[in-house]
């Protein structure tokens, strides 16, 4: 017997390719999301007034959280709302225009697709501030109703109702585009080939078109939801102090309040909560299916 | 298969002049069809000769731009999909990837509020027609060949338990072998349940061997439709003929002496009747023979072997006569003329078709 190769005993101790072509976003995924994440965790387990993570499990930040009296179940309560409001609007808004994308709208949908997309290129601040300059008191709306005699315009500015509409908006494209790359998985003929069986329209959307497409629309949802439950722009700039979402909670937390422990707990949560969601919905998602890798 | 199948009086679906057109190009362009209770008809025709259209005019997935589609003598033109009691297997089978293989079968039966005791029954009979395991009644469509797709696909159809059913190619992705026995079994289905098959395919092969009736499609119209051995004995044009296997073909023009090709004046059958001064005379390779010395034919022509190839159950000689290619099949067995000699070739004017050019 001839001992084994050199170099195949050296090759058997490096990484295999996979990790290999992984290692620089491992890298960077361990300095930016896992370390970061880490400190913060440590952050909330420490003792009030502390700013670095100090020894000593201290679990008084979080206690506060779940306490109905400190008003944080009630914040956490009204931002996973909102989100969830978001969410189930977004679908009844990007349902139908997606379906139009896909099957209607023919050489018009990259047009109507290119003008969605538009807005993402204006800072999102700078968009919800121009919604303020409208429906401000003397504003646009106000003012111009003023000056026609029509009257003062309605009071919409600073209520949550405006907080749930600028989600909305804002968050749209983030919703419109991940369901129609799921509409547009359900091959055309599934769908006439129940039309031919003898289906209705509500039965087709119910029974093969949602089904078909919701490794899109669950993205969608998932996006949305997460992208809302961290929003903090509409509710500062639209809502004025009618909503306090968690995201205003935490930045007050950490600068205003100077309670890292607090802000640290109420972020890991956060992170938790939606983390969860994420999880379990992606374990219900062909995601191969979605980039077009059929089995 | 049979002389014409069977012989209805009344048509169960009948065209008239149908017309279809996409962005201003027509694609069917006026059909005149009466199809018979019970028969197996085949649609034959070239890429883009409206097949698929056709198809999907019948099966209400099209509005046609003109003429009428009746079932049983009731105008059905303007019935949704929903609505026709017809039902289409489609070339990509359209199963729902998503649905199990007893969830696809019963699917219209769920469209009909069968309740759910029933629908399971009804689903493993209709395995049990098609020939599945009932073991594949709970397993996932991606799990299947393509052959149980198929048969899949067809106890879904049978389910909605349609007067006419509409196949479009479906068995077109499959391998050769499978297709034949599939194919068989479709039309041992077809007399099984009596119910009227219109079947579309490019594939005559495949045509031939399940139909009672086969209808020519040319660019939009119908060619002609008959049985198999009509077409095949009496096509009306060459463009039939053609769809029917190899020709040699002689371009005619009439003169004051009768038909000519440059002057040759080929013996032509004696009946032949055509109007104007252009005709083909069409003769199948089967139908030429080698003469051996002494022999005579009231068709003759000196040619040389130019190549042989080996078709199975025949040989094709392609022979060089008159400045161009003659083809000529001999059977299996039969000495041939190696590539190079000279040799006569001859026929008979009865295996001449001559059409109008």
């Amino acid at each position: 017997m001839a001992a084994p190769p050199p170099a195949r005993s050296r090759r058997r101790r490096r990484l295999s390719p996979g990790l290999r072509a992984a290692a620089p976003v491992l890298a960077l995924l361990a300095f930016g999301f896992a370390a970061p994440l880490a400190t913060v965790a440590a952050m909330s387990v420490s003792p009030p007034g502390s700013f670095a993570p100090a020894p000593g499990p201290d679990l008084q930040a979080w206690a506060r959280l779940v306490d109905p009296a400190g008003g944080l179940p009630g914040s956490f309560a009204v931002t996973l709302g909102l989100a969830a409001a978001t969410v189930a609007a977004l679908l009844a808004i990007c349902l139908p225009l997606a379906h139009a994308l896909v099957h209607l709208f023919g050489r018009w949908s990259g047009l109507v697709s290119t003008l969605f997309v538009f807005p993402l290129f204006v800072s999102e601040n700078v968009r919800l501030y121009g919604w303020a300059l409208v429906l401000l008191k003397n504003g646009l709306l106000d003012g111009t109703m003023k000056a026609l005699g029509l009257g003062p315009g309605p009071d919409w500015l600073f209520t949550p109702a405006i907080t749930l509409a600028g989600m909305i908006y804002v968050h749209l494209p983030f919703m419109l585009f991940p369901v129609v790359l799921g509409l547009s998985l359900v091959p055309r003929e599934t769908v006439e080939a129940a039309r031919d069986l003898g289906a209705s329209r509500a039965r087709i959307w119910a029974e093969i078109v949602l089904p078909l497409a919701s490794p899109g629309i669950l993205i969608g949802m998932l996006l949305t939801f997460t992208l809302a439950a961290g929003a903090l722009a509409e509710a500062r700039i639209l809502g004025g102090q009618s909503v306090i979402p968690v995201a205003q909670e935490i930045e007050t937390a950490f600068s205003y309040a100077q309670d890292w422990p607090g802000g640290a707990a109420m972020a890991l949560a956060l992170v938790l909560i939606t983390g969860a969601l994420a999880l379990a919905l992606l374990a219900a998602i062909d995601l191969d299916r979605l980039l077009g890798r059929r089995r | 298969m049979t002389e014409g199948g069977p012989a209805a009086p009344a048509p169960v679906l009948e065209l008239r002049g149908l017309v279809k057109g996409f962005d201003g190009i027509p694609v069917i362009r006026g059909i005149d069809l009466a199809i018979r209770e019970g028969e197996f008809l085949s649609v034959v025709g070239p890429s883009g000769s409206g097949k698929s259209t056709l198809l999907r005019l019948l099966a209400g997935l099209e509005r046609p731009d003109a003429g009428e589609i009746l079932l049983r003598e009731r105008v059905m033109t303007c019935l949704t999909p929903q609505e026709r009691p017809t039902c289409l297997v489609f070339q990509s089978l359209a199963l729902f990837p998503h649905k199990s293989v007893g969830g696809n079968i019963e699917f219209p039966l769920k469209v009909r509020g069968v309740p759910g005791r029933a629908r399971r029954d009804r689903a493993r009979a209709l395995m049990a027609l098609v020939q599945l395991d009932p073991a594949y009644y709970r397993r996932n469509i991606r799990a299947l060949s393509g052959g149980e797709r198929q048969r899949v696909a067809l106890a879904r159809a049978l389910a909605y338990d349609p007067e006419v059913l509409f196949f479009d190619e479906p068995l077109s992705a499959l391998d050769q072998r499978l297709r034949r026995s599939l194919g068989a079994e479709l039309a041992a289905l077809q007399r099984a349940t009596g119910k009227t098959f219109v079947y579309i395919t490019h594939a005559l092969d495949e045509a031939m061997g399940m139909s009672h009736r086969i209808a020519v499609l040319n660019a939009g119209r119908i060619a002609q439709i008959g049985t198999p051995d009509e077409l095949y004995a009496q096509p009306v044009d060459r463009f039939v003929a053609e769809t029917f296997g190899a020709l040699n073909v002689i371009a005619l023009t009439r003169d004051a002496g009768g038909w000519h090709e440059d002057g040759w004046r080929p013996v032509l059958p004696p009946d032949a009747q055509i109007a104007g001064e252009a005709a083909v005379a069409m003769i199948r390779p089967e139908a030429l023979r080698l003469l051996g010395p002494g022999e005579t034919a009231a068709n003759r022509l000196e040619a040389e072997v130019m190549s042989d190839r080996g078709l199975g159950a025949h040989h094709r000689l392609e022979l060089r006569a008159r400045g161009r290619v003659w083809l000529l099949d001999l059977p299996r067995g039969v000495p041939r003329p190696a590539p190079g000699a000279t040799v006569a070739l001859g026929w008979d004017p009865a295996d001449t078709i001559l059409r109008a050019r």
